[in-house]
């Protein structure tokens, strides 16, 4: 596949047309209808969360949040591929494959609202926390793909970044070294086409973001990732190239921010309703809805009892995530350390000493 | 001011877009750039229409590259520009910080002078706003321990336009910290055309005779809020705003230390080797024999700044710098 996709010819690894049309049938990955019906569920479930989450973000119930709406194929295809022992790396908009991981969207929203606890997600095997700083994580993709060669594990590493991540040293340095140890590590950029006001074209004058591996020795690919079949072979293929003790591979996923960066940010400042139009009608959802309807997979008319309910439980689990304990001061500073300094200690104490006169001066 | 003076009411985001404005339109040297500076005027929109005014070539959006917005403005000043160049957090500086330590802070020193970097890198900093992890530090102390740069925090709209023509005009490197808490909390009337205020100088705000307390950026609004609580109870406080952490305005500090016998340093930033340890320090060397109490420290704590549901109890309120005004009174 890497060889017939070459980036260099900048090839673009499809499946599915926009109409929901296999046009790529040699390559159509093996899904059963049961686990297709569920991605297709899963997906649905994911944007309908993210689609809440920016309108609790905007009623004040939520400090920020950065919206994965028109991304969620990406998502869906880890969820293919992504096993309890693999390792999940990710960045900050990979709602969907948080929770295949295992996360919950409490989880999610608890970090949204402002506690360290939802980036926990303690029921989830093998995830890295969200990461801010661009690119940064891609290197520990390296070291955790280093550790499992040398336990000798079977596990692969999934780690994504964005097209405006591509631009930092971090990434780079992060694909040398994962080729270099042979480090069973997929890296996935979602390029979607923006980082925050910034297009792709001001980013890099590169004919695609996939070519940047071939320097680096490694096999890549890019990839219709609003096409949930590309991204479910794609992902295969470079699972079965880790596994093999091939190396790793860079998956640039072709996409479309539909949203903001976060809720802090206006597009209009910086992009067209014409262009957002014009990347709608590539949704990953309505396209694999259009094949599904077609197939007899799915009746559409079933779909808005099945949001009501997916609503249902999305408020619910907000509502658990906005009744969750207040936030205790000796979490402030209990996590600092594994071994925790006295310094820090005697820190709290006399925290404590001043919130007790405090109270006397009321 | 001189009479006649032009005054506009202004935010410290507007003064600050103001400076690069009025120096973008004296120097053709001048460039500003950094992640959606251009196009969008940076996410805090200090560069608002300026890239309208004067054009892409200067005033422009660079690729997402800490480091190398820091080390190609190290370049540009090199020959011949004069760059200002944006970092979005405090907290996203650290890629960047390489190319900070070892070339912009060293290359005047490397070169024996024949290289200068008149450079300004300018960040938002501070908590209080309900943000994420990284994008609510204070980090002045660590760049004042570097060898080669410069800090200024301004804490006014007034100070923020004086000070970064200043920083702007300046042959060195400037850090250049914007308390974002207060980005648009204060206005006030700020003349319209040009003047600077010297770096290394600090301002007593209020003069006071029993203590003396040392703030800066968006420690100064909660300090002066300190200030009003101590007087009702006939406290007298000298409050300084440092405005530079380096060089640190030594006689201004010492000067009032001497005075007042006691010293309440306050920064949001971590309490271990920051700020205060360093005034400490200085009053030690200089005002030892004057001293009537130890030095106080309200800091914050030496932990991350907890994500906003646990802020407050990091934060420094007017309450807690007043504990500490009580604290060197009682002693």
């Amino acid at each position: 596949m890497f060889k017939e996709y070459s980036p260099l010819d900048d090839k673009l690894f499809q499946v599915m047309d926009n109409n929901g049309k296999i046009i790529n049938p040699a390559w159509m990955p093996e899904i059963s209808e049961e686990r297709l019906q569920k991605a297709f569920k899963d997906m649905l479930f994911a944007r309908q969360a993210d689609l809440m989450a920016v309108s609790y973000q905007r009623q004040g119930r939520m400090f920020t949040y950065p919206p994965n709406y028109g991304q969620e194929a990406i998502s869906g295809g880890l969820a293919q591929v992504m096993r309890d022992q693999d390792w999940l790396v990710p960045a900050f908009r990979e709602l969907g494959a948080w929770l295949a991981k295992g996360a919950t969207l409490k989880e999610v929203f608890l970090y949204f609202m402002g506690y360290e606890d939802g980036t926990v997600f303690k029921n989830a095997k093998n995830i890295t926390p969200i990461s801010v700083p661009i690119a940064s994580q891609l290197i520990h993709a390296a070291g955790i793909g280093y550790a499992i060669n040398y336990k000798k594990e079977d596990s692969v590493v999934y780690a994504i970044t964005g097209d405006g991540g591509t631009s930092i040293g971090d990434f780079h340095e992060a694909l040398n070294f994962a080729t270099v140890w042979n480090a069973p590590v997929v890296f996935i950029v979602q390029n979607n086409q923006f980082a925050i006001s910034v297009p792709f074209k001001k980013q890099t004058r590169s004919i695609n973001i996939a070519v940047k591996g071939i320097a680096y020795g490694m096999s890549c690919i890019k990839v219709d990732g609003n096409d949930l079949f590309a991204m479910t072979r794609a992902l295969r293929e470079a699972e079965a190239h880790a596994r093999e003790g091939k190396g790793p591979v860079l998956i640039e996923a072709l996409t479309y921010r539909r949203g903001a960066h976060t809720t802090s940010d206006d597009p209009t400042k910086y992009r067209t309703k014409e262009e957002e139009e014009q990347w709608s009608i590539t949704d990953p959802l309505d396209r694999l809805r259009k094949y599904m309807v077609a197939q007899k997979l799915w009746d559409a008319s079933q779909e808005e009892t099945l949001l009501a309910e997916y609503k249902k439980e999305i408020d619910r689990q907000f509502e658990e995530a906005e009744n969750y304990p207040a936030y205790p001061l000796d979490d402030v500073f209990k996590y600092m350390y594994a071994d925790i300094t006295d310094d820090l200690k005697e820190q709290k104490v006399e925290h404590e000493k001043f919130l007790k006169w405090k109270e006397g001066l009321k | 001011m001189e009479g006649g003076t032009e005054m506009k009411v202004m935010t410290i985001v507007q003064a600050i877009t103001d400076a690069i404005d009025i120096k973008l339109a004296e120097d053709p040297m001048i460039v500003t750039f950094g992640e959606d500076v251009g196009v969008e005027g940076g996410v805090f929109r200090a560069t608002e229409g300026l890239q309208k005014k004067y054009g892409e070539q200067r005033v422009f959006d660079s690729p997402l590259a800490e480091s190398a917005i820091v080390g190609s403005a190290v370049g540009m000043a090199m020959n011949g520009l004069r760059p200002i160049v944006e970092m979005q957090f405090c907290g996203f500086v650290y890629p960047a910080m390489n190319q900070i330590i070892s070339h912009a802070a060293r290359i005047h020193n490397r070169s024996r002078g024949r290289y200068k970097t008149p450079m300004v890198i300018r960040f938002p900093y501070g908590g209080g706003i309900n943000a994420l992890e990284h994008h609510s530090e204070s980090m002045e102390a660590m760049y004042g321990h570097i060898p080669g740069l410069k800090v200024v925090i301004p804490s006014t709209p007034y100070d923020a336009k004086g000070l970064l023509i200043s920083a702007i005009e300046s042959d060195d490197t400037i850090i250049f910290m914007e308390p974002k808490r207060i980005y648009r909390a204060i206005k006030q009337e700020v003349p319209e055309e040009k003047y600077s205020i010297p770096i290394g100088k600090a301002k007593i705000l209020n003069e006071g005779t029993d203590v003396t307390v040392i703030a800066y950026g968006a420690m100064i609004r909660e300090a002066q809020k300190a200030v009003v609580m101590a007087k009702k109870d006939g406290i007298s406080v000298e409050l300084i705003d440092l405005r530079t952490i380096y060089p640190l305005d030594k006689q201004t500090i010492v000067e009032s230390v001497k005075k007042t016998g006691r010293m309440v340093v306050v920064h949001e930033g971590p309490n271990t080797f920051g700020v205060g340890a360093e005034l400490t320090a200085i009053v030690n060397e200089e005002a030892f024999l004057s001293q009537e109490a130890p030095v106080v420290r309200v800091t914050g704590f030496d932990t991350i700044v907890p994500l906003p549901r646990g802020e407050h109890h990091y934060i420094i309120t007017p309450e807690k710098i007043y504990y500490g005004i009580q604290k060197s009174m009682k002693f």
